[in-house]
């Protein structure tokens, strides 16, 4: 157990070095979300009226923020779609250490890069008007929060990079499921103007469910477009750590299994 | 004492459409190479992977010193190291990132990962590279970089699957120095190759398999024994095949077998039909373009013990 630890810690660890011996892989991934950032800030902010005091962007960041974490399992699965494909994986399962060790690193790993990528982003929030009002303890837990769900997250981008094994086609298929998921959704705009059917999907949907979670503990009492009498929308936080314990039961085995049987 | 036993492995892919390994059996006395020759798709590197306990047969068994891989991988893993056809390295990480890290995987501590990798890279004249990512090192870099990789805590048990496919001529010749060293230090080394000439300057036995079986297996010489002895060849003007053709089926005293313009037989008192062909040649007023005795080479081998030449399929 011991070792299962230390051996995923290496493997995280060699996750960081990656970053330091390529940092542009770091600058990219931390320039997209602050884009997207000033670009609803400045493009959308004018003409989504919120009825919010302190305007749009006291919405929208949680809504990135949850978009940001979400993305970055398009970045797990290649990495390990890579390593599949290069042969790196037969190495290290010819090696004695612990099998879980190469996805819980890297599951690990990606969560340190989504707090520094988180830290930038409140950062550029902050630069643009963003104050959540709520208390320290409060708004620290919503980060925590945050991180969780994409630590849950991250384990179906290992699924996917196990299950597809080219970097290239596993990235554009995360990015085909999670771009919409994060756009079907009250993230951005009030889910009140979407056609019926889509509604009960926006409001149903896990993404959904984080972003009202977080507006709740920043602070925001409008929780923009719940049309307020489905469960998800009146407890956020219960379906948003019932969709993550659902996520992880579901794709840690599925992973794990997946992982031990690989052999091309 | 045997270092690696395989006994009947079968091994099919794809719900049993293809037969990968078809009662595959072999083994590698401790401290000797063995080199498993043969075409693409023969079987190599499923032996490999199951040997070296990535995979696992429908049916058979394995051990590796007398560890049963299928029973005991994690207890096998501690004592083997893999290389294989691709360099299974970290290409955005330095060789000195690399080697450090797979040091720690093997629990060696901080300390000592980092004095091992200085030695291995020292040891695979990596050193001035040493802080470069991979991916700016040339293929022969890299395989040296994978093989140091396999060494890090100096296995008993050895994994070469394919070491120098893909490798130019030098970076083929260097590599094969490497191992050549390696072997002098005493590791029980498995080495696959579809290059007859690698496992005749490698290996101290050869198991020839296609279509996931042994067909063959022996020393490189005892092999070419198989196929046949020596051969008396010569090589003449056109003008003068039919005359050569009669001088030559005196001297071996049986048929010849002529390609375009080379004749040849087989002969069993060496240098004596040699100097006997010259003089009668020269009675004969015939000057040979080419003369000589051949051994068969590992080719002949091959091509007469599948029935096929090796070469063909690896260009397939």
């Amino acid at each position: 157990m011991k070792n299962a630890i230390t051996d995923s810690l290496i493997i995280t660890k060699r996750q960081l070095l990656q970053l330091a011996r390529v940092p542009e892989v770091l600058i990219f991934s931390t320039i997209q979300p602050v884009m997207f950032v000033l670009l609803f800030r400045f493009v959308f902010g004018g003409s989504i009226s919120t009825g919010q005091p302190g305007g749009y962007v006291q919405l929208l960041m949680p809504g990135i923020f949850v978009q940001t974490v979400a993305f970055t399992l398009a970045a797990t699965a290649s990495g390990l779609a890579e390593d599949m494909k290069k042969g790196l994986i037969d190495r290290f399962r010819s090696l004695p250490i612990a099998r879980s060790a190469l996805v819980v690193g890297r599951t690990l790993g990606d969560s340190l890069l989504n707090i520094l990528v988180l830290v930038v982003m409140a950062a550029a929030g902050f630069a643009v008007g963003w104050r959540p009002t709520a208390s320290v303890l409060s708004v620290f837990s919503a980060f925590v929060f945050l991180l969780l769900f994409g630590y849950a997250l991250s384990w179906t981008g290992i699924y996917a990079g196990l299950a597809v094994k080219d970097a290239r086609t596993v990235q554009n298929v995360s990015f085909l499921i999670t771009f919409p998921m994060t756009f079907l959704s009250n993230a951005f705009a009030p889910t009140t103007g979407m056609p019926k059917a889509l509604q009960y999907v926006a409001e149903w949907n896990p993404v959904s469910t984080m972003v009202a979670a977080c507006r709740q503990l920043f602070g925001l009492q409008n929780q923009f477009g719940a049309t307020a009498n489905s469960f998800p929308s009146q407890h956020p936080l219960t379906t948003s750590i019932f969709y993550m314990l659902l996520i992880m039961m579901i794709f840690v085995p599925l992973s794990v299994r997946k992982y031990k049987n690989s052999s091309n | 004492m045997k270092s690696i036993i395989a006994q009947n492995l079968v091994k099919t892919y794809r719900s049993g459409e293809v037969k990968a390994l078809d009662d595959l059996s072999l083994d590698v006395e401790e401290g000797t190479v063995l080199s498993v020759l043969g075409p693409n798709g023969a079987g190599k590197t499923t032996t490999v992977r199951i040997l070296a306990t990535l995979l696992k047969p429908d049916s058979g068994s394995a051990t590796v010193s007398g560890i049963d891989v299928i029973k005991h991988p994690d207890k096998v893993r501690e004592l083997i190291g893999l290389s294989g056809q691709y360099a299974a390295v970290d290409e955005t990480l330095t060789g000195w990132d690399n080697l450090v890290m797979f040091g720690r995987l093997y629990h060696l501590g901080k300390a000592a990962s980092i004095k091992r990798a200085e030695d291995l890279l020292e040891r695979f004249s990596l050193t001035d590279s040493a802080r470069r990512p991979i991916k700016t090192y040339s293929g022969g870099m890299r395989r040296r970089l994978d093989l140091a990789a396999s060494l890090i805590v100096q296995p008993k048990v050895l994994f070469l699957d394919e070491p120098t496919t893909g490798l130019d001529p030098r970076g083929r010749q260097e590599m094969w120095e490497v191992i050549q060293e390696l072997v002098k230090g005493g590791v029980t080394l498995l080495l696959t190759t579809q290059y007859l000439e690698e496992a005749d300057q490698l290996a101290d036995e050869i198991a020839v398999i296609d279509h996931g079986k042994v067909i063959a297996r022996g020393t490189s010489d005892a092999l070419k024994k198989q196929v046949g002895g020596e051969r008396l060849e010569i090589t003449v003007e056109n003008s003068d095949i039919a005359k050569a053709q009669e001088i030559i089926a005196r001297i071996s005293g049986t048929a010849t077998h002529t390609d375009v313009r080379t004749i040849s037989a087989p002969v069993t008192t060496g240098s004596i039909a040699l100097m006997d062909a010259l003089r009668a040649l020269d009675e004969a007023k015939i000057h040979p373009l080419d003369i000589g005795l051949k051994r068969p080479s590992l080719d002949d081998v091959f091509l007469s013990l599948t029935g096929h030449v090796a070469e063909e399929e690896v260009k397939a």
